[in-house]
């Protein structure tokens, strides 16, 4: 038989019972796009979280007050009840500890900035110039911040593209005195972009010196130390350092924690991975579904076409055409179906990708198909059965049959 | 007639017997039966008799448990079930009772069936199927789904569908019996222009006058041919 008539015929027999076949495409399209969504669902959560942590790299290290699990985990936001850590002790790492190339300390807060009569609240950073080479933080305008020492205070700012326009809209910035809190610092550069991650909007904070930041909050306390590791140094060698150090320093106590941004990446990937499995796994559950319907109607349809296998056997069908053009019917349903299914699917996920921009949706190839192949092969697998029945028949009892 | 003496079909003691739970049924009871190449047959007999199992097991529709059945110089105690399919396709047309027709194919899809099952080239089976539709006065009918023709235009498409393959046996069982006596005898010299045009004819009938214009007339009782008369 030809593959035009073989389509043709079988084509013609679905649009006969264009009810049942449209259902059992409908069952088999939701399956695909249930399948192909929500893969698009976990690789964009996944993706997104990832794209949270990736401009930290593989060799940086984030420490933080108080002592939790370090393996993967989010960092605690606020640090239980434990030593500070100060200047001091990042100064003395930035001393002892070999292998570390660049260290910033951070101190966050919010103060109320003001420019002429605009004025607003505003996340205050207290850092370093490491801090904007460790998360690779451009300048739009203007300087990052000089290599000062870092209990140095300094009256200089430095602001996101946000504040800028917010305060001073196409007027220039730089080179403007910019009243934080009850002090005034002049504006030496302007950020790139927002940066942002830890849900941070870099583009909204201001960027001061860190010790001035830390008189301005009237703190001792460092809310992250960041590390940036030399290319030829082990990580782990270089934390135990950085652990060490910090034990001697609060009199033999491990109060703060050293997360690697890598072992944490990796986990969250494996968790996420681990979750989008399980819920394609469910969703594979309508696959399935879709699959014992194909095997039920083509079933149905060896039953009320029993006369006609026994004709088409009478004029010449061999057993094994039967089978194939029974199979064929519930293979074109699972095709047509998946094919639906897939365009759904995408479609979804394309207006995903529109309503939340921020998060990578997106359904590898892999998953489409190995959609498609799993619904064909159920479809396959489950359409067997009757389809076998059919060729198996003697033709003079179908012919007799009603 | 040239090739009246050339011998087709040979039964050698054909059994057929059916089991109806411990009660067996002798359909066919060693029947032995020569037909030569354009024969017109026709097979009476009461009901119950055995003509459908002899027309199954000449179709290669039914295989007989015991004896020898020899078309064509070919025991086909040895094809397989493929090759039997095949054998039915280009060499057996059947017609049947109750037509068999599919009822969302029109009347020429309907013919074109065994081509289509063959993989003919639609070129090539067009030019077929138009020949025949001709040759049965169909050709105005050829789009009309089975539900739109009359009883003896539907045994006509079957019959069409039977020659598309110029097989060179037809066996036709029973195929006024659903028709009124002018379809019916309208359908009758359809299939005797067939035979006088070559092809080896065997009717199943239980109307004797249709029977009675058979050149040859077996009567079959109880599984045997109880009379094989020929003029
Ligand atoms: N598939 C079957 N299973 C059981 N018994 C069968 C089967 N087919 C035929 N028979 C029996 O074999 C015998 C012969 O049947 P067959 O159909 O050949 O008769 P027939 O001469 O064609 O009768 P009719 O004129 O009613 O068509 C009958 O007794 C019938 O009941
Ligand atoms: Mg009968």
């Amino acid at each position: 038989m030809r593959l035009l008539d073989i389509i043709l015929f079988t084509g013609q027999t679905l649009g006969r019972h264009r009810f049942r076949s449209a259902m059992t495409l409908v069952s088999m399209a939701i399956g695909v796009a249930a399948v192909l969504t929500l893969t698009g669902l976990g690789e964009g959560a996944r993706g997104y979280v990832l794209g949270q942590f990736s401009f930290l790299g593989t060799d940086t290290l984030i420490m933080f007050p108080g002592r939790k699990e370090t393996t993967g985990g989010m960092p605690p936001v606020t640090g239980s009840a434990a030593r500070n850590i100060t200047l001091e002790d990042t100064q003395t790492m930035a001393r002892l500890a070999r292998g570390v190339d660049q260290i910033a300390p951070l101190v966050v807060g919010s103060a109320p900035i003001s420019y002429e009569s605009r004025s607003r609240e505003a996340v205050t950073v207290g850092t370093t110039a490491a801090f904007f080479s460790i998360r690779g933080i451009k300048m739009k305008r203007g300087k990052s911040l000089p290599d000062i020492p870092m209990e140095q205070a300094k009256n200089i700012c430095i602001i996101g593209e946000t504040i800028k326009t917010e305060l001073f809209g196409n007027l220039p910035a730089v080179g403007q005195w910019l009243r934080v809190s009850d002090r005034r610092c002049r504006i030496i550069g302007l950020t790139e972009g927002r940066g942002d991650a830890f849900g941070m909007d870099l583009s909204d904070a201001v960027f001061i010196p860190v010790a001035s930041a830390q008189s301005l909050f009237d703190t001792e306390a460092l809310f992250r130390v960041f590390f940036k590791i030399k290319a030829n140094a082990s990580l782990a060698q270089v934390e135990k350092q950085l652990i060490n150090i910090m034990r001697d320093r609060h009199q033999g106590e491990l109060d703060v924690t050293l997360v690697r941004p890598d072992a944490m990446i990796s986990t969250f990937n494996d968790l996420l991975l681990m979750l989008t499995f399980a819920i394609v796994g469910i969703a594979s559950i309508s696959l399935l579904v879709a699959g014992i319907l194909i095997m039920n109607i083509t079933l149905i349809s060896v039953n009320q076409r029993t006369s006609e296998i026994g004709l088409l056997k009478a004029i010449g069908a061999p057993a094994g055409q039967i089978r194939m053009l029974f199979l064929t019917e519930a293979l074109l349903l699972a095709l047509i179906g998946a094919v639906g299914g897939v365009i759904i699917g995408e479609t979804l996920i394309f207006a995903g990708t529109k309503f939340f921009p921020d998060i990578p949706f997106y359904t590898p190839y892999w998953a489409i198909l190995s959609a498609l192949g799993v619904a064909f092969l159920t479809s396959a697998v489950f359409a067997y059965l009757p389809a076998n029945r059919a060729a198996k028949l003697e033709p003079v009892i179908a012919l007799t049959a009603k | 007639m040239p090739e009246l003496n050339q011998k087709m079909i040979e039964l050698r003691n054909i059994c057929r017997t059916f089991y109806l739970g411990d009660q067996a049924v002798r359909a066919l009871n060693q029947v032995n039966l020569r037909i030569e190449q354009g024969e017109y047959i026709s097979v009476m007999g009461p009901s119950g008799s055995g003509k459908s199992t002899l027309l199954n097991a000449i179709g290669l529709l039914d295989r007989p448990d015991n004896g020898e059945y020899i078309i064509d110089g070919i025991n086909t105690s040895v094809l397989d079930e493929e090759q039997r399919a095949h054998f039915r396709r280009d060499k057996i047309g059947f017609v049947f009772q109750s037509y068999h027709l599919i009822g969302r194919l029109n009347a020429r899809e309907n013919i074109a069936l065994p081509m289509v099952l063959a993989g003919v080239p639609p070129k090539q089976r067009e030019v077929a199927v138009e020949q025949v539709l001709a040759k049965l006065g169909l050709t105005d009918r050829a789009h009309h789904l089975p539900k739109q023709l009359s009883g003896g235009q539907r045994q006509r498409v079957a019959i069409g569908r039977a020659i598309l393959m110029s097989p060179s046996i037809l066996l036709a069982d029973e195929p006024t019996g659903n028709l009124d006596s002018k379809s019916g005898a309208e359908v009758i010299e359809v299939l005797e222009q067939l035979n006088q045009q070559g092809i080896t004819l065997l009717v199943v009938t239980h109307d004797l006058s249709l029977g009675k214009r058979a050149q040859r007339r077996i009567k079959m009782v109880d599984g045997k041919i109880a009379e094989d008369i020929s003029r």
